[in-house]
């Protein structure tokens, strides 16, 4: 159970912390046509996977309070105010992507896109903040138990914070620098491979930095992070971040954007394995845990969903990726004409329909008991589609 | 699973100063999420049709339609996220004891649900960046799971609210929830299926309003091409097959409520003693345990709530004071559903009647001025009606198990997340506003270069 929440918050990470990250890029892109085709460039590779990537924290959210319910209520009660203002960024952030495509006068993409980053900045930074307040032990079990503000404004959290953001950018910049290869844009893949060197240099000091950072302030996750699993992960880590750089450097950004990720979720997998077993303080995982049933049944929706889920993910990230939505690869294809609906059938609909109803009142309306009711309902909506049928509206216009 | 006694948060009055606001900041969240979230539920299909149309016939006219309403439904889905998102950190932030406490018994809904936005983000995203990219037929097909998404979505949050207002699947032993059974209490719920086929139905009026009364709108100003036709009267007809039968299912859900919550029944009829042969009152205040200045129709709550005029009706009298909803806030809001429900299945029946005998749209000018009114009346009632059972339910948040006060978080500083989602919001309803202008003004002709750049 606990590994379908932390594949949630890996993918989350890698996935939407790119989004935050082309977002940050669209900040810090530069007056001039250069900058403006850095926003493009960013928001074109970004636009048709967000909110894919955004479900991610929603199937985290959901996941937890179902399975982990007094987790939940707890972070979320003593949390409140970086939760909130991650809210917000999230709000500003679905706002832009909203707007940004109906407008293109550039005094009002301007706005949007500040809107955009600055809000792009902020999720992450207070998400990364929440995690250090869990991290350093500061949110107990209970009803807003813990100190509202300095549970995140302490050490651990404005590190983690910060890595949040650092992480996010260095994502987006190799996979954009990659995405810019692909569409075979040099000055492009030059501007997002120098980003992404200067990103992951600082991402993999801010790590060590955080690394510091903890051995003061949350001991038992910095004990976990140098010994066992935890110490497998940042190795993992740490080589897989440094491949990048050398990845990115001689140009082979396909790889390199798989090193960035591995990169990244193997420190999320490394913070998961130090803090084991609490997940709180007094709280094990296994006293947080839900009862049976509901774990069960939440497994077995997970594998469902799962099963359909994967197939149309890899479609979505297959026709991105290969460049199905470039401007170039349009394609028009006209269907052929001819084949109108049958003028003589709509008299039967209408008639059909009226029966239905009739009966669907019988069974509703006028009679008691869930049998009828059930056939009422489905009879009555058989007579909307009917009608519907009967009525032909493009045909009346 | 070893004991959790130690862990839960426990069933007892949280301190809270600022209770109010909390019940209005998640009001306030749902009466933006929720009309959104119609358009979820419906355009899919509706695009979808004009979609097969295109397939059908071939005719561009059609396929600039629906290229131009899928930019609408991006820009309102974007903003249905969000606001979503919104609701599901308030679970937390605003009702973390709720949450904690019974997380395990309704959470499976949400989780479904996550699963099927997650296929409605998907599929939105290939569907909109797919026109002219995939083959028409394969690009049609695209669109089939984002209208299932729809509906799936919000069977599952129906799931959970059907749950709320009839909780079951669960044993309450010393404020710990055991003995669960998850999709018994959601799926297996006697209190859900009306509130699913309202909503459905809704979805359908509030959507076909909304676009029919947009191009209303336009007509009444002089636009009035083929183009506008189709795009008024499919919408149209979708609402005005659905707005008859609400009425019919909106009857069957006060029967459920009469049987289920009864006190609910009671605060929508401003029924003080409990009452044999109940009549029903038409308009009216509720004062001292009953309604003045009402138009008083005897028997008829009776005849209406059990199918038999000398039935009798329980009254908010058998209870203590203290678990009594505000009686004319809920009583208002049912009284404007109902009212303006009739209205708008009156509507539909004439423009059905109008195209029965006379083989086309209705001609006169206070159709269309009608027409204009009818969408947002229909989010009037929307509104309305979730107030209707939300309001109507409380003190309670989980029927008769956990009270409103037991469930909100004892963090403080609810007067500034209020204000400031408040403005957010503000801003957001300002600037979708904004963004369906910019779309609406737009010149018809559909390929301007913005349309073939993947910019949306
Ligand atoms: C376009 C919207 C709309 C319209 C025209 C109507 N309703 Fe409604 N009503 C809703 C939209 C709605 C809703 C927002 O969708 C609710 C809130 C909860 C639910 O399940 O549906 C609702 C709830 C609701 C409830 C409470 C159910 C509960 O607490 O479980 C009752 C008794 C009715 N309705 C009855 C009616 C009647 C008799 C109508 C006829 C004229 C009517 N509604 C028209
Ligand atoms: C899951 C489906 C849910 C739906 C569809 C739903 C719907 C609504 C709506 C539309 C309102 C506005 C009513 C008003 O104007 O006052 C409302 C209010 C409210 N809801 Fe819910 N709700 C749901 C879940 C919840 C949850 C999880 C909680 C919290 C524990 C909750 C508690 C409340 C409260 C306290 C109010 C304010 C009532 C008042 O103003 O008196 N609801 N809900
Ligand atoms: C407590 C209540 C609710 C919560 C926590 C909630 C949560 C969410 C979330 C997180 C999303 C965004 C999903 C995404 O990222 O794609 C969303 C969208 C949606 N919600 Fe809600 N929601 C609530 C109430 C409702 C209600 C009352 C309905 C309908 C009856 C509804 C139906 C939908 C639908 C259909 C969408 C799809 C988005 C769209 O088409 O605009 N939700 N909701």
């Amino acid at each position: 159970m606990l590994l379908f929440v932390l594949a949630g918050l890996v993918l989350y990470t890698v996935l939407a912390g790119a989004d935050f990250g082309a977002g940050l890029w669209q900040l810090l892109s530069g007056p001039g046509p250069h900058g403006r085709a850095i926003r493009d460039h960013a928001h074109h590779a970004m636009a048709p996977v967000w909110e894919a990537n955004h479900v991610w924290l929603i199937f985290v959210l959901t996941i937890t309070w179902t399975a982990f319910p007094v987790v939940f209520g707890s972070l979320a009660s003593t949390l409140t105010i970086p939760l909130s203002l991650a809210g917000l960024g999230i709000i500003f952030r679905g706002l832009a992507y909203a707007l940004q495509s109906a407008t293109d006068v550039p005094r009002e993409r301007r706005v949007i896109d500040t809107i955009f980053a600055i809000s792009s900045a902020l999720t992450p930074f207070m998400l990364g903040a929440a995690v250090g307040a869990i991290a350093s032990g500061r949110v107990p079990v209970g009803n807003a138990a813990g100190d509202l503000v300095s549970s995140w404004i302490n050490p651990t959290s404005i590190l983690i914070g910060c890595l949040a953001v650092a992480v996010g950018a260095f994502l987006a910049a190799v996979y954009l620098a990659a995405d810019a290869a692909r569409l075979g844009d040099a000055a492009l893949q030059r501007a997002f491979r120098t980003r992404a060197l200067a990103t992951g240099v600082l991402t993999g000091a801010l790590a060590v930095a955080g690394l510091v950072g903890v051995h003061h302030d949350a001991r038992h996750i910095y004990d976990g992070l140098t010994s066992g699993y935890g110490l497998a992960a940042v190795i993992v880590s740490a080589c897989a971040g440094i491949g990048t750089l050398v990845l990115v450097s001689i140009s082979r950004f396909q790889l390199a954007r798989l090193s960035a990720a591995l990169a990244v979720a193997a420190i999320v997998a490394g913070w998961a394995a130090a803090q084991r077993p609490r997940v709180l303080p007094g709280l094990t995982l296994h006293q947080a845990a839900a009862g049976r049933a509901t774990l069960i049944a939440v497994i077995v929706a997970v594998v469902v969903g799962g099963l359909i889920l994967a197939p149309s993910l890899g479609l979505l990230f297959r026709l991105v990726l290969a460049g199905g939505f470039d401007p170039a690869a349009a394609h028009t294809q006209a269907p052929p004409a001819g084949g109108s609906v049958s003028h003589r059938s709509r008299g039967r609909y209408a008639r059909v329909a009226v029966v239905c109803a009739v009966a669907g009142v019988v069974l509703l309306t006028l009679l008691d008991g869930a049998p009828a009711h059930a056939v009422g309902v489905v009879v009555l909506l058989a007579a909307a589609a009917l009608t519907f049928a009967a009525v032909s509206p493009d045909e009346l216009a | 699973m070893l004991s959790r006694a130690a862990v839960a948060l426990g069933l007892s009055p949280v301190q809270q100063d600022y209770l109010l606001q909390a019940r209005q900041m998640q009001s306030l969240s749902f009466m933006v999420h929720i009309p959104l979230v119609c358009f979820g539920i419906a355009f899919p299909a509706m695009i979808l049709f004009i979609e097969w149309r295109y397939l059908r016939t071939g005719d561009e006219v059609y396929k600039t339609l629906a290229r131009r309403w899928t930019k609408v439904l991006v820009t309102l889905f974007a903003a249905g996220v969000v606001t979503g998102t919104i609701l599901s950190f308030e679970m937390g932030l605003l009702w973390p004891d709720f949450t904690s406490t019974f997380g395990s018994v309704f959470g499976l809904g949400f989780a479904i649900e996550g699963f099927s936005f997650f296929l409605e983000a998907i599929f939105i995203g290939i569907y909109v960046y797919g026109w002219d990219r995939l083959s028409p037929r394969a690009h049609f097909l695209v669109g089939v799971p984002i209208a299932i998404a729809g509906v799936l979505g919000s069977f599952m949050v129906i799931s959970v609210n059907g749950w709320m207002n009839h909780p079951q699947g669960f044993r309450l032993e010393n404020g710990q929830v055991t003995d669960v059974h998850p999709v018994r209490a959601l799926f297996g719920n006697p209190y859900f299926w009306h509130e699913l086929v309202h909503m459905y139905l809704a979805g359908f009026m509030v959507t076909g309003f909304l676009v029919a009364g947009a191009y209303a709108i336009g007509k009444l100003r002089g636009r009035w091409d083929r183009y506008h036709r189709i795009a008024l009267a499919v919408p149209l007809t979708a609402a005005a097959v659905a707005a008859p039968l609400q009425v019919l299912v909106g009857d069957w859900a006060a029967r459920v409520v009469a049987t289920d919550q009864p006190i609910k029944l009671a605060a929508l009829e401003g029924l003080g003693p409990t009452t044999r042969g109940a009549p029903e009152h038409l308009l009216g205040w509720y004062t001292d345990g009953r309604v003045q200045y009402g138009i008083e129709i005897p028997r008829l709550l009776s005849l209406l709530a059990f199918h038999n005029p000398n039935a009798t009706v329980t009254g908010l009298d058998t209870v203590p004071a203290g678990d009594i909803p505000p009686v004319n806030v809920v009583r208002i809001a049912f009284q404007l559903m109902v009212g303006i429900g009739t209205l708008l299945a009156l509507l539909s029946v004439i423009f059905l009647f109008v195209r029965w005998r006379r083989g086309r749209l209705p001609g006169t000018l206070w159709f269309y001025r009608a027409l204009a009114l009818a969408g947002p009346a229909a989010v009037v009632a929307l509104i309305a009606g979730w107030v209707t059972t939300e309001v109507g339910r409380q003190p309670w948040v989980v029927y008769r198990v956990m009270r409103t006060n037991e469930a909100v978080t004892s963090a403080s500083g609810i007067p500034v997340s209020y204000a400031v989602l408040a403005l957010t919001y503000l801003v957001l309803i300002a600037a979708v506003a904004w963004a369906l202008r910019h779309l609406a003004i737009k010149p018809l002709p559909a390929p301007s270069p913005s349309d073939v750049t993947p910019v949306g």
